[in-house]
């Protein structure tokens, strides 16, 4: 279910570094949590992002959610899909609904990250 | 402090099972959906959808003065319903704001079943004993029932299948005690979704067993289960009020837009002088639909601008699922609050446009 090249955030939000380029999404569970996505907001490419600050967020037909920067840097580029078709992040949120990507200032950050087996004890023990 | 535990209703492990997500529901552990509310928003408007509606409460007013005191404590005319007959109402404070908003069932001519929203029961019930000084009696009934609500255009022959009593006979906003699949049931055509469809009172021991039923004689229709997700975007499409929302004990039902639910002529009742001065004097603030225009969701607490200057809140908002638009309702200045006029809702700090529409958003053919 959580891939395992993947590296993730108590707040459900998923990392996957290539190079100095991570690409964030948010986790299947996030996208379970929330139910039928509606609105996906984001950044504009140029900005710079700290770690646990807001991102953007994801607006459900019940509820808004904050999406926090998982690591600090400047965002490369954002999803264009997801602007017309949010609703592909309730269908393949590990896939090609992404949601940005952020040229990454500390690499160190990517560490301190959880491994998917974490994440899934993790998620198991919230519940 | 600790939490208080979630109170449940009968079905919870049922729900459980169909694998819904659980959510908190003013104290109540209840589904707030099970495939999507989008789904089932769909399935309720074409089809047929089943509730659990059981944390609803219900009071029953019993005696010679049953409808004199029914009468006293709410707003609508009790003394002029039928046996078998229900009307909405309104329980108010004598400040003229809402203590509750109410089904009133005349079960008898000395019998009144009052079905009321879940967390204002035991309020209720207080509010109604603290002004009884009539011969009658007051009962909180709530444990005894379980309620289902079945809505869709397929509601009446999913539940057809398990009656004996001729369903079309039933009449919008009446009810008949009959048996459903072999149980005693209160067999009510009403509904909190803007669709055709019934509410069961049943025995709270035989809910699993009824609940169970239904989605079996459903079946062959499409139904599906559905949580509070989904009654909430039809109940809000077909503008239909709820305690907490569009009124609250700092609101009247002129200013709600529900008017036609005070009778002032049936003489004295609680809140009636508050009422009688707001007519008088007029209201400074209304309800009013409204759809976004800009790209949001105007949701619930949010702030409502007008010519710029802060005028109002949202009191629900959510995309429509039938429409395809964010819609919602606020409060506004009585004299902006017509259709057609542009406002702006605060969206995370910045103004989206929006402006008043008509309501209801959503009516059924008939």
């Amino acid at each position: 279910m959580y891939p395992e090249n993947f590296r993730y955030t108590k707040e459900h939000e998923w990392v996957r570094v290539e190079g100095d380029v991570a690409t964030v999404g948010i986790t299947d569970h996030a996208q379970q949590e929330l139910g039928d996505i509606v609105y996906v907001d984001l950044p504009k490419p140029g900005t710079r992002v700290t770690r646990g600050g807001t991102l953007g967020s994801v607006e459900s037909v019940k509820a808004v959610s904050d999406v926090y920067a998982p690591v600090s840097g400047e965002v490369t580029g954002i999803n264009p899909m997801l602007a017309e078709a949010p609703e592909k992040l309730n269908a393949d949120p590990h896939g090609e609904a992404w949601l940005v990507k952020i040229k990454v200032s500390t690499p160190a950050e990517v560490e301190s990250l959880m491994s998917a087996a974490d994440y899934e004890t993790y998620i198991g023990a919230e519940k | 402090m600790a939490a208080a535990p979630l109170r449940a209703t009968p079905l919870n492990s049922v729900h459980r099972a169909l694998g819904a997500k659980l959510v908190d529901f003013g104290g109540w552990e209840m589904p707030v959906q099970y495939s999507g509310i989008i789904d089932e928003h769909q399935t309720v408007r074409s089809r047929v959808g089943l509730f659990d509606v059981s944390h609803m409460g219900e009071i029953e007013i019993r005696g010679p003065d049953a409808a004199r005191l029914t009468d006293f404590v709410s707003t609508n005319h009790a003394a002029k319903l039928r046996t078998g007959q229900i009307h909405y109402s309104a329980m108010l404070y004598e400040h003229g704001g809402f203590v509750d908003d109410i089904l009133v069932h005349r079960a008898a001519d000395d019998q009144f079943f009052l079905c009321v929203n879940a967390s204002n029961q035991e309020k209720d019930f207080e509010h109604i004993r603290g002004l009884n000084r009539f011969d009658a009696q007051v009962e909180l009934t709530s444990d005894r029932y379980a309620q289902l609500a079945i809505q869709g255009p397929r509601a009446r022959f999913t539940l057809q299948k398990l009656t004996g009593v001729d369903l079309s006979a039933i009449h919008y906003y009446w009810f008949t005690d009959a048996t459903v699949s072999g149980v005693p049931a209160r067999i009510a055509h009403t509904g909190y979704t803007g669709e055709d469809g019934f509410e069961l009172y049943i025995p709270a021991g035989e809910a699993v067993r009824i609940w169970n039923k239904l989605l079996q004689a459903g079946a062959e229709f499409g139904i599906k289960p559905c949580g509070l997700g989904a009654r909430n975007t039809l109940r809000l499409e077909a503008k239909m009020a709820l305690y907490g929302h569009e009124i609250d004990a700092s609101i009247t039902p002129l200013e709600a837009d529900l008017e036609w639910i005070v009778k002032m002529e049936k003489g004295d009742f609680a809140g009636r002088e508050a009422v009688r001065k707001q007519k008088q004097s007029g209201i400074r603030r209304r309800l009013a639909g409204f759809e976004m225009r800009g790209r949001g969701i105007g949701r619930d607490g949010y702030e409502v601008l007008a010519d710029g200057v802060p005028a109002g809140w949202v009191t629900s908002g959510s995309p429509s699922p039938t429409l395809n638009k964010n819609i919602g309702l606020c409060y506004l200045p009585a004299a902006l609050a017509q259709p057609g006029r542009a406002i702006q809702v605060m969206i995370r700090s910045q103004p989206v446009d929006a402006v008043t529409v008509e309501t209801p958003f959503y009516k059924r053919a008939k």
